[in-house]
């Protein structure tokens, strides 16, 4: 089974301290820099293009074009920006790779800010993980030293500067342009669009803003060819990614697999469900993705046909629950998320998150009627699409797709008077036989 | 509700090929490139609905209310959700019209007006619907909002967020927390409008509330404009908290007399009396912002002191001794009051004549009959407006650059400050001497760079939030200031730049012919910008001694027989009379008979204690003022006078724009200055033929203004080039010692804004600033209390460092406790700075 996975950003981080640039560069790390540097960084952009990378922070919008959006003929200085603000509930592939392998981030920065022109660079990231900071910091100063960052890199004439930046641990500030406002010292709302961040994002100057995951997926491609990275995947949903397992799985972890990987597939690797237990639900992409069911084991996890399902491939964060979980409880804390999470800057998801919260909270001890039901997502879609930006529109997710595919459940809290489940049952220290 | 005015002016060929033309809810309307939608559908009648919208703040998007549907983006497509085909509903405040839109609002899509109930809903599940102990309850844009665009019944049954209530976030405004809907038109015009970001959003989620930092509360002039854009009753002033309900409320339209700007202002008043007043809406004047000033200060005419009845003092001398010897004030009916003010008068007339003090809070009317009562029943041209410090020189410079919109007639407008290429600031501080100009220079300097500089002693706040450059000049100096820009390839003043004159230019000698001279040589255009409501006016209507009423000059024998014979009259006095210093020195001297004197307080004036010897001293003294002063108690003959709220009247701002204003209050016993006037005149024999503020107004149409010859623009004038340079003295500030800088703060001990305590608790901390090389010798650090002594005395204030010229030091005229023009002496004087104790 194991033939399925492809090794490339996980490869080097069972090596002896794979974080010290030694480490990675026995293993040909920053050959890709070397490469590239030999280019023109249009031909950079060519090759990013060419392999139809698409964003790993969720959206999935084509890396080479957003990079193709930057006005090179602006006077102003360029930026790149990466997003390691990691804190999609689910979501654990960034933090891993910079804790193991830092350096594939960081020469994955150098090359993409040539490739952009941009001789700045930060990496915004949050700011809980002390651990992986001090990691990726250290990764910083010791490609200083060898020369991959600083003035005239390797004798090429290209300077980089590359600033790492601990937030103050804000869901919001995932978001790119609350990200921007963030880095500038304000406090973390997002702003309006238009200007785009390609046009005035950073100071107000042309902005790539690209997840952890999208820019260390560059050096590869760099090194071994767009046609090798393009080979791999389905036909719109081109190469490999992270996809983090978590929950009623054996051996939960990240595995690093081309897109199109089943869920069956991924959950086989990850030494099946819980042993004795069955797949409930799962989210495809953190909890802003809407919910599957067991009727998706055999889907392709790629853009499309997670989306053709009514669902997004977000972050490739599969969050697996098996039949001892209350799906109205996983919501009710996903919602309560949300709530202490919203910005507070637009009234559906401030005031809706506020609203959802308590009427789950209500329905989960069972004190309500089926009519909340049609409440709840009537408050959905209030705010689904009305809200300033995508962070509103999560919160809706686990809701509306949890009462399609388990609204008897929720009707059973109320004929139950409480919730029915065993709150026990579904937690690690759980006695296997007790439900065997 | 808070809607765009409708802009005025010609449609010219360019604007109309900048047309987009789009379809709301069926019809087609054609509006400029990028207009918002939501302008764009209040042109077809359709008001969407909307809270943190403004049409002067930025666009954010923030509420969501203004959601609509978008059936074709211009491009032939509609915004739909992705991946479907329901439309995504969009915010209409910040969505700009595209060629071909289609937009669909509540009115015509059910989507939208659903979107739109929605978001009302969420709004008031944790809004406290305590509507009716509300102040806004009655105004409420919520309130009305969601009785237009909200559902009738709640569907929700929780917990709403609470707080305790309310919190001062200054001595002024309050906020209650729980009533915010989180708009951000408060904050936004903190920061954007007035450039004091005090207040900002903090927390996050629900619990997102409007803050300041702990030790820095909301003092800006002009927070009370916050309280006004608030869409619901989070903001309140502690002045009308709990005070009157909307709907009990009168509103007169009005005008500010507070400054010289001429707002728009709106007067509430409910059972005979004030209860507060709001900025009006003048998008040519002050927009929709006014000062805290405007806002705040109008109780002074509501308090104890106000005066309601005429008084004479018993045994009171026709000319001679003073007041030592004479009886107490009592009580007098209006006809015996007139008659002993006209004998009284007529003596005086004989004994070395009167001499006539208006003081610059009258109306324009009322300065008109001060002049013609002074030229036609008391023959002399010994009148003066200036209750401050001024010179001949000024006077010259009024009749020369200022009367009748100045040489060109071209006012200078609000709106050519928008559109000036540079603009040069002499001996005026915005911020504090007249706030609308501040805002308008300022919404400039942020639009398009608008260069603005400054000739003063420091770059003071107000100067830094618009962005200006500080010509660093030592008081005394500016006119060497202004004839070095005439060459200043920088600054490159030229007829698209403009020369903001402050009236406090007056007091350096030879800057006001600078002025003028620079003004020749670049074509720059001059605004001479006084700080009180009926400067201007009083200029208009020769309430001076060189000028009769519409500009005439003294001076000139046909322009005095041409008002003679409008006034029909045998003539008027030929000779220019003296000016308010020269009537106070010749009344301290015994020359004059008599003063008439208005609102004038003594310490405004260059020499507080000659003022107040010749008043005092003067033999027969008639007093016209609102309420009890230093005048009144000395004067012989005490006449209440209506304060602006109990009559109707004019004043002409900066720009020379005529404003004029109605009566709110209707107090039968309260008579405006002009009808005290007449009636002394009919005593004294030589009737005005007028008795109202329209009769007057009225007459001084038909009088009209001179069109004869003007003043000369008086570049020659002695005091011109040589300056102070002339006398040979070693001039302050050079010779090791200091110079007081010094002007009047926008909030400050004024007696316009007695009653209006909490506001005075926003004023500006007073402070000594002082140069760096200067604290360092002083041997000081910040923060520390030294003690600043000038001829007048000393005061122990905090010292501070600022950009000031070597040997300058600077510190408020008039800071409420700590007032230096009382206690150290007036601006120029030579100061002394010792101490550092901490």
């Amino acid at each position: 089974m194991t033939d399925v996975l492809t090794p490339v950003l996980t490869d080097n981080w069972g090596a002896d301290r794979s974080w010290t640039l030694a480490a990675y560069q026995e293993q040909g790390g920053y050959a890709g820099l070397k490469k590239a540097l030999a280019m023109t960084p249009s031909e950079v952009v060519e090759s990013v293009k060419a392999s139809n990378l698409r964003g790993r922070g969720g959206a999935g919008f084509p890396t080479g074009m957003k990079w193709g959006f930057i006005p090179q003929d602006n006077p102003n200085p360029k930026y790149l920006v990466v997003n390691a603000d990691e804190s999609e509930p689910g979501t654990c592939k960034d933090i891993p790779l910079m804790m193991a392998s830092p350096h594939t981030l960081v020469e994955g920065v150098i090359i993409s800010s040539y490739a952009i022109r941009a001789t700045t660079a930060f990496i915004y990231i949050r700011g809980e993980v002390l651990h992986v900071i001090r990691r990726l910091q250290r990764a910083v100063q010791e490609a200083y030293l060898a020369g991959h960052l600083g003035k005239d890199i390797h004798g090429s004439g290209y300077d980089l500067d590359l600033v790492v930046h601990a937030g103050a641990g804000a869901y919001i500030c995932g978001e790119e342009t609350a990200l921007l406002d963030s880095l500038e010292g304000r406090r973390g709302q997002p702003r309006l669009r238009p200007p785009f961040p390609a046009v005035a994002g950073l100071y107000a100057c042309p902005t790539v803003i690209n997840n952890v995951e999208s820019i260390a997926s560059v050096p590869s491609i760099i090194d071994r060819g767009a046609e090798w990275f393009s080979a791999m995947g389905t036909e719109k949903s081109k190469g490999f990614g992270i996809f983090s397992l978590s929950g009623h799985v054996t051996n939960p972890g990240q595995f690093e697999a081309p897109l199109g990987i089943t869920l069956r597939q991924l959950i086989d690797l990850a030494g099946g469900m819980r042993d004795g237990h069955e797949l409930k639900f799962w989210t495809p992409g953190g909890s802003s993705t809407p919910l599957l069911t067991a009727e998706h084991l055999d889907m392709p996890l790629d853009f499309e046909a997670v989306g053709a399902a009514g669902s997004m491939l977000g972050t490739r964060a599969l969050q697996i629950f098996d039949e001892t979980t209350c799906v109205v409880r996983a919501v009710l804390r996903w919602t309560e998320f949300y709530k202490h999470e919203s910005c507070g800057k637009c009234t559906p998801c401030r005031e809706g998150t506020w609203w959802m919260a308590q009427t789950l909270a209500r329905l989960e001890q069972g004190d309500g009627t089926g009519e909340d039901l049609e409440l709840l997502l009537d408050q959905c879609d209030n705010i689904l699409g009305r809200s300033f930006c995508a962070l509103g529109d999560g919160a809706t997710s686990p809701i509306s797709s949890s009462i399609q595919y388990f609204r008897d459940e929720y009707l059973a809290h109320l004929t139950h008077g409480s919730c029915p489940f065993d709150r026990s049952a579904s937690t690690i220290f759980a006695k296997v036989e007790a439900h065997a | 509700m808070t809607t765009t005015p409708e802009k005025t002016g010609s449609t010219t060929e360019i604007e109309k090929s900048d047309e987009v033309t789009l379809t709301i809810d069926g019809v087609e309307v054609s509006v400029p490139k990028n207009t918002l939608v939501i302008r764009a559908a209040e042109r077809i009648g359709v008001q969407i609905p909307r809270f943190c919208d403004h049409p002067l703040l930025a666009p954010v998007g923030a509420c969501r209310q203004c959601l609509v549907v978008v059936a074709d983006a211009g491009n032939g497509r509609a915004i739909n959700m992705p991946g479907t085909d329901k439309p995504k509903p969009q915010a209409s405040c910040t969505l700009t019209v595209a060629e071909g839109m289609v937009v669909n609002t509540q009115a015509t899509s059910e989507v939208a007006d659903k979107a739109q109930q929605g978001q009302m809903e969420f709004l008031l599940i944790n809004h406290p619907l305590d509507c009716p102990v509300c102040d806004k309850g009655g105004e409420c844009p919520l309130q009305n909002q969601a009785m237009s665009n909200g559902r009738g019944e709640t569907r929700f049954t929780e917990n709403k967020r609470v707080y305790p209530k309310p919190t001062n976030i200054s001595a002024q405004v309050l906020l209650d927390r729980e009533r915010c809907v989180l708009c951000a038109r408060c904050t936004r015009f903190s920061e954007q409008i007035a450039g004091d970001p005090f207040i900002a959003l903090i927390e996050r989620g629900a619990l997102q509330q409007v803050g300041i930092y702990e030790k820095e509360p909301f003092e800006s002039y002009f927070s009370g404009n916050t309280i006004q854009i608030c869409p619901v009753g989070a903001l309140t002033s502690s002045s009308y908290r709990f005070r009157s309900r909307p709907f009990d409320l009168v509103s007169t339209p009005s005008v500010a007399e507070i400054d010289a700007c001429g707002s728009a202002i709106r007067v509430d008043h409910r059972r005979g009396k004030v209860m507060r007043r709001l900025s009006g809406d003048d998008p040519e004047v002050n927009e929709e912002w006014i000062t805290d000033k405007d806002r705040f200060a109008f109780s002074y005419a509501m308090l104890e002191d106000r005066l309601s009845y005429p008084m004479v003092r018993d045994g009171a001398p026709h000319n001679g001794a003073s007041t030592a010897g004479k009886g107490e004030l009592r009580p007098a009916s209006w006809p015996e009051a007139f008659v002993l003010a006209a004998r009284g008068l007529a003596a005086a007339r004989e004994a070395g004549g009167v001499g006539v003090l208006t003081g610059g809070r009258i109306t324009a009317e009322d300065s008109y009959a001060y002049s013609k009562f002074a030229r036609v029943a008391l023959g002399t041209n010994d009148i003066d407006f200036r209750a401050r410090p001024h010179t001949e020189e000024e006077a010259a410079f009024l009749a020369s650059q200022v009367v009748l919109n100045g040489p060109g007639g071209n006012p200078v407008t609000y709106a050519d400050l928008e559109s000036a290429r540079s603009v040069v600031m002499v001996g005026l501080e915005p911020e504090d001497e007249a706030g609308t100009i501040f805002l308008r220079l300022r919404k400039t300097a942020r639009g398009r760079l608008l260069p603005i500089y400054s000739i003063a002693p420091y770059t003071s706040r107000g100067l830094h939030k618009m962005s200006g450059t500080l010509i660093p000049t030592r008081p005394g100096e500016e006119a060497a200031a202004l004839d070095a820009l005439a060459h200043d390839g920088t600054v490159a003043l030229d007829s698209g730049g403009l020369l903001l004159v402050g009236e406090r230019t007056a007091s350096s000698p030879g800057a006001l012919a600078a002025v003028s001279r620079l003004s020749a040589t670049t074509g720059a255009r001059v605004a001479w910008i006084p700080r009180r409501a009926g400067d201007r006016g009083a200029v208009e209507t020769g309430a001076l001694p060189n000028l009769l009423p519409g500009g005439r000059p003294v001076a000139d024998a046909s322009a005095r027989v041409d008002l003679a014979t409008a006034w029909g009259v045998e003539h008027l006095p030929e000779y220019p009379g003296r000016d308010g210093e020269a009537i106070l020195a010749a009344a301290a001297a015994g020359e004059l008979g008599g003063l008439v004197v208005g609102g004038v307080d003594p310490a405004d004036l260059s020499d507080p204690a000659l003022a107040r010897q010749a008043i005092e001293g003067a033999g027969f003294v008639v007093s016209l003022e609102v309420r009890a002063s230093e005048v009144t108690r000395a004067a012989d003959i005490v006449f209440p006078v209506a304060p602006v709220t109990d009559r109707s009247g004019t004043f002409v701002n900066w720009e020379g724009r005529v404003r004029h204003f109605g009566k709110v209050l209707h107090n039968p016993s309260a008579l405006p200055d002009l009808r005290v006037l007449a009636g002394i005149a009919e005593e004294l024999g030589s009737p005005l033929g007028w008795r109202t503020p329209e009769q007057v107004w009225s007459e001084m149409t038909q009088v009209g203004p001179w069109d004869g010859e003007r003043v000369s623009t008086g570049l020659d004038h002695p005091a011109g080039r040589a300056g102070s340079e002339a006398t040979g003295q070693p001039r302050p500030g050079h010779d090791g010692s200091l110079v007081l800088a010094s002007w009047k703060q926008l909030i400050d001990d004024g007696r316009m804004q007695d009653g209006a305590d909490d506001m005075r608790r926003t004023a500006r901390k007073p402070i000594v600033l002082v140069g760096a090389g200067t604290l360092a010798e002083l041997g000081a650090g910040a923060g520390d209390v030294v003690t600043l002594t000038g001829p007048l005395g000393s005061i122990d204030l905090p010292v501070g460092v600022a950009d000031l010229a070597e040997g300058t030091v600077w510190a408020p005229a008039s800071a409420p406790g700590a007032s230096v023009r009382h206690l150290v002496g007036p601006a120029g004087s030579t100061v002394t700075l010792t101490g550092g104790a901490r």
